[in-house]
Order: structure tokens, then C-alpha cells, then sequence
């Protein structure tokens, strides 16, 4: 019975497919009320006056406030070293004097209905003086509008670099530089946010359901806002409908809950509609990139220049440095560079602020990266292959410290094969017939081609994880972790590994996460860490249980523990099966010993805390074969297929699902996705007929080869992590295809390749022919 | 002024009376009026299909119907599918097809594949999605749900 590798069903399956899941809407307290947020409709504009009159005189209302009655901290920074310098830019809770973005909060009503509450919250009369509005991050950076008084709207310019840049390019044979932007995106779960809190005035506790990944922070900086102790407030678990980066992290919603029903008493929920949602949930990618590579005549790369300009909407979030810093510490990517420099400009604009979104910084920077490595090989007469070939570093080449830090820790690339999974895919995928394939329909006058890329990825920050095994006396193993779950199927990875590692029917393991009651630290689930960290925090503590049931059946079997192997879940006598104690035996035992016996234990069971230095860094390649239609300007992508080298597959089902699934949202946002704005600032985009997801209908099928070809070891599991490598390289893959589809390489330069952009650009391309073949 | 209709809605074969306001919609009926939290709203303007129900036996965004139109018909929810214990056909292909990941869009996937599969029991792979298309999911990609739907097709006892 091994389950890690194996293709286990998933134990949340059958909760979630007979409506038993229990997400935050599920939840009804008795007494409780509902929170509705008005939100600002100007873009950038002084609050000239807010009047609650009429909202405060309307049915069911209990409660009006707007931001000059509370008095909340603002939300701070999660991640980042520049913590205090982004004091000016952080988003209260509730807009007083200005707003800057439309979504942002300046009231909520507390109603007993939902419907009166929004009824409630349309009789807010807010009026507003309107200010100019900045919407792109170069024009906001060089206006004499500033939107922090006395501070820039560049709240900071990131630096990463390593060797001598400016000599590489004087040096160069070849120089490349192009100009590239990835449109705003967000990731859309298809469950909203939304948050319950209730006050328990007789044991001063608050209990708080809908928090998810990283409920411990969380519950730390909620519990200081609103004058409670960390452990006077509870998290419970909840299902989670899709994360992606955006869900979880703390937003105005997240303070204002719990502070109503503190204040008010009484149980609180707050659902977010799929308008607010699109307005205020953060945003992410947004990003343009001037970036040149110098090139030796082979094509060989000996630097690399990258000047990002990051749109970051109204407010420094918890994540607003993250993304910009993630782009340019990891947009050398796999490739042998002697000299690097990137620099990345975050810019305050009129926009829903941004924060991360699955594979945060890659999917921009690989983008980017790759799109200059299609074009410098059709500028220097190499085949695209061909130049990531004599690029991508060589197995002898690694481990490597790139020199650079990213996320606080040194970006040390582990072990690792990339020329040989960019080999093994290309047979895998059979790329070289999908590329005849194109050939032969191009010459038949079809806009078909093909494209690929290879990307790096990263998983598994640290600094640690904490995981609990506990055995009761029935046998029944419950284990608590530090991470959550947000459909990633934790629950059975966890499973899987404490199974295995106590020898047991993977059914008598319960995984709990975030329910801070029963584990009260923990980093959460997010950056592909959950598998990596969290499943190595599950695998020593389950160890170290196993270890202490070994050592107290000795005691109670009179034996040394090394007479003894748990097997099938029962600790047995080498060489006399018949001489065991079941795992619950034992914990039955330590709950009641025999008098005068001292087992040394009150439980049978260990917690544990794995800590880790430097990530660990996974690694891909994409393919995509696709067909334009030249009339329309749509894409059709006829192939796909994904290679990613995962070090460990814990589970090839859910591997291979994040894999897919990955691929379809990524490729979303190669076709699809775009938050647009009007000049004034407005959304255009709010609800899901204009920002199109990927349907079943655009869905092509996804090709995957899974390798685990080089384990990582800075984990004893040897897991890389899986959660983003399917989305990655899509912008990249789909526009480089879309370029050879075109018979223009350069010409896609700009995410999501729309069908208006892409009609532009087959027919500039088909001018550029024609004036070609008239010169002939 | 509140406008309030006494209703009785036939639901998973059990009759229920619930009193609502005209302009609640069917959803927020079954979810906090009748406690069938396993119907989701998704988007609640018709896009996504995670609040997909059957009603007379045909697939409806329960977020765009009122309850008061729901008046005297027929009403299915996953919760009237299989058991967590006794899945049916249709769920357990799902499961074997990693049909599923955050499982917050999945009522909606049953519900309109069970209203596919009782009228065409032998889909071609082409209607399948072409129905699947009719609503989102943001984690599977779709591959495992259209898996999951050919496997039910496949087997014989899908539930009627």
C-alpha cells in the first residue's frame, strides 16, 4: 500500500459532489445580519460629502457607517522588505477624503436582509469632486497629479541585476529590443469572497469563517486591528471555490466584518457579487516590458535588459510588491546569462489595485523573455528552437546562485535538467509534425502555426511549515496543517503522505486546515508551498508519531524498539506477526496506562515544524499549435501540450488536473481576458459578458508529460511543486504560435491577443507582403 | 411595500411551501429559505451556471428565475443526485475523472449533464461539449468534466 505517486481519488470528492461542501455562504448564524459596501463610482476624486440620512432611514437597516466612524488601521503589506517605505500608499479600510479607484469602499450598511441592505446602500449619496484620472503607469509617473499628497505616484523601482549589462551590449553582434504588454487580468474564482464573523460576548471570543490561505497572518493583524488577542479569535475551516492568488489575502471586507460584529454584537456576513468582485478583488499582470537582449551571431545570449512598467492601481495591497519583484528576479529564466539587469517601476494608477495571480511575475516575464527570443532567432536566421537550445544551462551548470534575491531569499537554481525535458517533450508532444502539419496548411493558404516556450518556475517558500499528527484510540488519525485548502486537493495529499508514512488505509485520515483552533501557526497555502512545505511538515510529524508508537509498544511489549516494524498499521514483534498492537491499541494505552507505567506521552501523536531556506525551482516547456481566422481575428488553438518536471508527483491525477487547468486559464489570458477601462476610469469590464473565461468551447485538449526526473532536495518528499506551471508559458506559447500562424513572428506584442488586435495585425501583415512582393 | 406571494415548489420530489418576496430570486430561495445550500451563485447574472437546477426536468440559472416562478413546478438540485455514500452514476464519473477540483461549480455540471444525459443518453463527444460550454469552471480546464460526462454516458444506469 504506497499512495504517494499514486493516482488516489480525492477525499473531498464526495462532499463536493453531493452539495455537502460547506463554503462561507453556507454558513448561517442565528441573529444574522448582512453587510452591504457602497463603493465609490469615480475614479479619483475628493469626497466632497457623504449622506447616510436616507440609508440609515431605510427597512431593515441597523447600521450606516462611513469612514470617519471607524477608526481601523490600514491594511498593510504582507510580503515585502519595503514595508515602511509603502506607508503612504496603503488602502484604508474605508475611504474619507479621497477615492481612487471605482470599487473602492466608502460605506457599509448592516442591514437584517441582503436585499435591504443593497437597497440600503443605493440611498448613500456621495458626492464627489472629480480629479484627473491616471490610468497608465508611464503617464502616472510623469504627472504633475499627485495621487498620495507630497509623495510620487512611483511608489518604488525594484532593481535585480547581476554582471556587467552595458558591456554585454557593447560587445554585442546583435542587439534585440521590443515592447511588450500584458493587459490587466484577474483570476475569477468561481466562488466569490465573503466573510462571516460573530462575537461571543460571554467567552470574549470571535469566530470568523471564509478565511482562507493564510489564516494565521490574517487572524493576527484582524485581531490587533479591532483590540483583541490573536487567540481570543477563531478561524474555521470552509471550502474554498478556487483561490488563484487573489482569495484570502486581506481586503477592506476583512476588517470591516469583524469590527461590525464586535461593534454591533451580533453575527455579520458579507457575500461579494460578481460585480464588486470584479472591481475590488485584486487585480493582476498589467505590464509592459522594453526589453533588448544582446546576442553573439549564433545566437547566443550574453545579456539581457528589461525596463517593466507595473500599473498597480490605487493602493499598495498586501501583495503590491510582490508581483514586480517576482517579474524581474525570475525573468532570466532557465538560460545561461552572464549579465543582467532588470528594473521595474510600480506605479500608483486609477485602477482596482493589484496584488499576485497564479504565477505571479512568470506568466508576464516569460511572455516577454521568450517573444524576445522568437524574434532575435528570425532576426539572426535561427530556428526557435535552436536558440533556446545553445541558451537553456546544462545539468553540469547546476545548482547555480543566479545572484539575486527574490522573496528574501537567495534565487538559487537546484538541480535540474532543462535541455533534456525541452528534448523529451518535443518527442513526447511529437512537436515536429504538428509543425509540417502547419507548414502544409499555411501552403494551402491557412493562417495555421505553431509555438512554444520554456519557462522556470518557482514553489515551496519557506521559511517553515507546521503540521500535527494525532492518533485517537479507535485508530482514527487526524491531521492538522498550517495550510488550507482552496481545491487543490490538499486534504487528500496529506492524507496520502501521513498514510503512507503510518502504514494505514488512507480513510482513517482526517486532514483539517485552517481551523486555528486545532493548529494555531501556520504560513498558509499559497506560491506552490502547500505540497512542498506543508506535505513535509505532514511527513515528520506523521514520522515522528510512528517513531512514538514504536517506543511505547516496546515499553508495553518488553522489547527495544528496534525489534519492531509498524506495518498495515500495527506495530508488530519482528519475526512474531502475532505479538502487535494497533496503532489505536496504543493510543488507547497512553490515554489510560497501566499504574506505575510512565509512557512519557499524553497522546499518541507529534507536531512538527519543517523549515526550508531556498525555494526550489520547476521547470517547463509549452506547445501550441493554433489556426487564425484571418476574416475575424479569432484564435482557435487546435494543440496544446505542457512538460513540466515536478521533482515529485505526490498524486498524478491532481498533477496533471493543476496542469490542465492551468493550461485553460492561461491560455484565457493569451486570448481572452482583459480588464478594460474607459478614460474616466470606469470599468468596462464587470461582469463575465466582458471579461470572457475560457469555455469548454475554447478549450483544446491538453497534452501533459509529467517528470520527476530530478527530485528536489530541499524537501524530504523531493516535490518542486505543480500548482502554476500550467499556465506559465501560455501568453508566450499562444503568441508565438499565433506569429508563425500569421507569418509575422513579431508581430504579437500584446496580451490578450484579442480578435480585433490579431485581425490588425493579419492585415499588416498581409500589407507588409504586398508591398514586398509590389517591390519584387 | 413588500410583495408577498405564498409559493409551493416541488423539490427533489418533496413538495415545499415557502412565503418570498416577488423579487427573490430562486437561488436565494433554495439556499436560505429551503437550506439546499448545494446549489452556488456564481456570478448571479446568468454567465457562469454554478446555480444551475433543473426545473420540469430542464436545465435554468436559478439566479435569473425568480422563486415566485418557480410556483407549482418541479425544482431538482445535486442534492437530490446520489449520497455521499451512494454516489450515482453521473457523480462517481467525476470523481474517477477528476472531474472536479474546488467543486464550487460542480452542482451546476451535474445538474445540466443529468438533463443532457436523460434526453440524449448517447451523446456524440461534440454535444457533450457543447453542453458542458454552457457554464464555467476555472480549475479543471474541463478535461476531467468532459471525461466524467463520456463515462457516464458509457455506463448504462445513469440516474433518471
Amino acid at each position: 500500500m504506497k499512495y504517494v505517486g499514486s493516482r488516489v481519488l480525492r477525499h473531498e470528492d464526495p462532499r463536493l459532489l453531493t452539495g455537502r461542501g460547506f463554503f462561507v455562504d453556507d454558513e448561517t448564524r442565528p441573529g444574522q445580519l448582512w453587510m452591504r459596501v457602497v463603493r465609490s463610482t469615480s475614479a479619483h476624486a475628493l469626497i466632497r460629502s457623504i449622506d447616510l440620512t436616507e440609508a440609515q432611514e431605510s427597512d431593515g437597516v441597523l447600521a450606516v457607517i462611513c469612514g470617519r466612524d471607524v477608526e481601523l488601521p490600514v491594511i498593510p503589506v504582507r510580503v515585502s522588505p519595503l514595508k515602511d517605505e509603502m506607508a503612504p500608499y496603503l488602502q484604508p479600510v474605508l475611504a474619507t477624503e479621497r477615492v481612487r479607484y471605482v470599487g473602492e469602499p466608502v460605506a457599509v450598511i448592516v442591514a437584517t436582509d441582503p436585499y435591504l441592505a443593497e437597497d440600503a446602500a443605493e440611498r448613500v449619496i456621495v458626492e464627489y469632486d472629480e480629479l484627473p484620472v491616471l490610468l497608465d503607469a508611464e503617464q502616472s509617473a510623469a504627472s504633475d497629479v499627485q495621487m498620495v499628497p507630497g509623495h510620487s505616484n512611483e511608489v518604488a523601482v525594484l532593481r535585480a541585476s547581476f554582471g556587467d549589462v552595458d558591456a554585454s551590449f557593447a560587445s554585442a553582434e546583435h542587439v534585440v529590443e521590443i515592447d511588450v504588454t500584458i493587459g490587466r487580468q484577474t483570476a475569477v474564482p468561481i466562488e466569490t469572497r465573503g466573510l462571516v464573523a460573530e462575537w461571543s460576548p460571554d467567552d470574549e471570543r470571535l469566530d470568523i469563517w471564509g478565511a482562507t490561505k493564510v489564516p494565521h497572518y490574517n487572524r493576527r493583524v484582524i485581531a490587533a486591528a479591532i483590540g483583541l488577542t490573536e487567540y481570543q479569535v477563531n478561524i474555521h475551516r470552509t471550502d474554498a471555490g478556487g483561490g488563484f492568488g487573489v482569495r484570502g489575502e486581506l481586503y477592506p471586507e476583512d476588517f470591516l466584518v469583524p469590527y461590525l460584529a464586535l461593534r454591533l454584537g451580533r453575527p455579520i456576513k458579507w457575500v461579494e457579487d460578481r460585480a464588486e468582485h470584479l472591481v475590488s478583488t485584486n487585480h493582476s499582470r498589467d505590464q509592459r516590458h522594453l526589453i533588448s537582449g544582446a546576442f553573439d551571431r549564433s545566437g547566443h545570449l550574453l545579456g539581457l535588459r528589461d525596463e517593466v512598467w507595473h500599473g498597480n492601481g490605487g493602493y499598495v495591497r498586501t501583495h503590491g510588491l510582490t508581483v514586480p519583484e517576482l517579474t524581474i528576479t525570475m525573468l532570466p529564466g532557465p538560460y545561461r546569462l552572464p549579465a543582467y539587469e532588470g528594473v521595474c517601476h510600480i506605479v500608483l494608477t486609477n485602477k482596482t489595485p493589484c496584488g499576485t495571480y497564479r504565477a505571479p511575475g512568470r506568466y508576464e516575464g516569460t511572455f516577454a523573455r521568450e517573444r524576445l527570443l522568437d524574434i532575435a532567432a528570425v532576426q539572426l536566421g535561427i530556428d526557435p528552437l535552436e536558440i533556446r537550445r545553445v541558451n537553456l544551462l546544462s545539468a553540469e551548470e547546476l545548482p547555480m546562485d543566479r545572484g539575486l534575491i527574490a522573496l528574501g531569499t537567495s534565487v538559487v537554481l537546484d538541480d535540474a535538467d532543462y535541455q533534456s525535458l525541452l528534448e523529451v517533450a518535443l518527442v513526447e508532444a511529437d512537436y515536429s509534425s504538428w509543425q509540417n502539419e502547419a507548414t502544409q496548411l499555411r501552403a494551402q493558404g491557412q493562417l495555421v502555426g505553431t509555438g512554444m516556450a520554456v519557462f522556470l518556475e518557482k514553489s515551496g517558500l519557506g521559511p517553515y511549515e507546521t503540521a500535527a499528527v494525532e492518533i485517537d484510540r479507535e485508530g482514527g488519525i487526524q491531521v492538522s496543517i498550517g495550510g488550507t485548502s482552496l481545491g487543490q486537493g490538499i486534504e487528500t495529499i496529506m492524507a496520502q503522505i501521513a498514510a503512507d508514512e503510518l502504514t494505514v488505509n488512507i480513510a482513517s485520515v482526517d486532514v483539517v486546515g485552517g481551523e486555528t483552533a486545532s493548529m494555531d501557526d501556520g504560513m498558509g497555502s499559497w506560491a506552490s508551498r502547500s505540497t512542498v512545505v506543508g506535505g513535509s511538515a505532514v511527513l515528520m510529524a506523521a514520522r515522528a508519531t510512528s517513531d512514538l508508537a514504536l517506543q511505547v509498544a516496546a515499553t508495553l511489549l518488553e522489547v527495544s524498539p528496534e525489534e519492531l516494524t509498524l506495518r498495515d498499521g500495527r506495530v508488530e514483534v519482528n519475526g512474531s506477526s502475532e505479538r502487535a498492537m494497533s496503532l489505536g491499541d496504543v493510543a488507547a494505552v497512553i490515554g489510560n496506562p497501566p499504574a506505575g507505567v510512565d509512557l512519557g506521552c499524553k497522546v499518541l501523536g507529534a507536531r512538527r515544524k519543517f523549515s526550508v531556506e531556498h525555494m526550489t525551482y520547476p521547470y517547463g516547456v509549452h506547445f501550441a499549435q493554433v489556426r487564425v481566422d484571418g476574416d475575424t481575428g479569432a484564435v482557435s488553438v487546435l494543440r496544446y501540450f505542457v512538460a513540466y518536471e515536478v521533482g515529485r508527483a505526490m498524486n498524478p491525477m491532481t498533477v496533471e488536473g493543476q496542469l490542465i487547468g492551468g493550461a485553460i486559464q492561461g491560455i484565457g489570458g493569451a486570448l481572452l481576458e482583459e480588464l478594460v477601462y474607459g478614460p474616466d476610469g470606469q470599468p468596462l469590464s464587470a461582469t463575465l459578458i466582458d471579461y470572457l473565461l475560457p469555455t469548454a468551447g475554447d478549450a483544446p485538449t491538453v497534452g501533459t508529460l509529467i517528470t520527476e526526473s530530478h527530485p528536489s532536495s530541499s524537501n524530504p518528499l523531493g516535490a518542486k511543486g505543480a500548482g502554476e506551471g500550467g499556465l506559465t508559458a501560455c501568453g508566450a506559447t499562444i503568441a508565438s504560435a499565433v506569429g508563425n500562424a500569421i507569418g509575422k513572428v513579431e508581430a504579437p506584442t500584446r496580451l490578450p491577443l484579442s480578435p480585433m488586435r490579431v485581425r490588425a495585425m493579419v492585415a499588416s501583415a498581409a500589407a507588409s507582403t504586398d508591398h514586398v512582393s509590389s517591390a519584387e | 411595500m413588500k410583495d408577498i406571494h405564498d409559493i409551493e415548489i416541488t423539490i427533489n420530489g418533496e413538495r415545499r411551501a415557502v412565503t418570498v418576496e416577488s423579487r427573490r430570486t430562486l437561488a436565494d430561495v433554495l439556499r436560505h429559505d429551503l437550506g439546499l445550500t448545494g446549489t452556488h451563485l456564481g456570478c448571479e447574472h446568468g454567465v457562469c451556471g454554478a446555480c444551475t437546477v433543473l426545473v420540469d426536468g430542464l436545465p435554468a440559472r436559478s439566479c435569473l428565475m425568480f422563486g415566485v416562478q418557480a410556483d407549482g413546478r418541479e425544482v431538482e438540485t445535486v442534492e437530490g443526485l446520489g449520497t455521499p455514500e451512494n454516489l450515482n452514476t453521473l457523480q462517481q464519473a467525476f470523481m474517477t475523472e477528476h472531474g472536479l477540483q474546488c467543486g464550487f461549480c460542480t452542482p451546476g455540471f451535474l445538474m445540466l449533464l443529468t438533463a443532457l444525459l436523460r434526453e440524449n443518453p448517447n451523446p456524440s463527444d461534440d454535444e457533450i461539449r457543447d453542453v458542458v460550454a454552457s457554464n464555467i469552471c476555472r480549475c479543471t480546464g474541463y478535461a476531467g468534466i468532459l471525461r466524467a460526462a463520456r463515462l457516464a454516458a458509457d455506463s448504462d444506469a445513469i440516474a433518471t
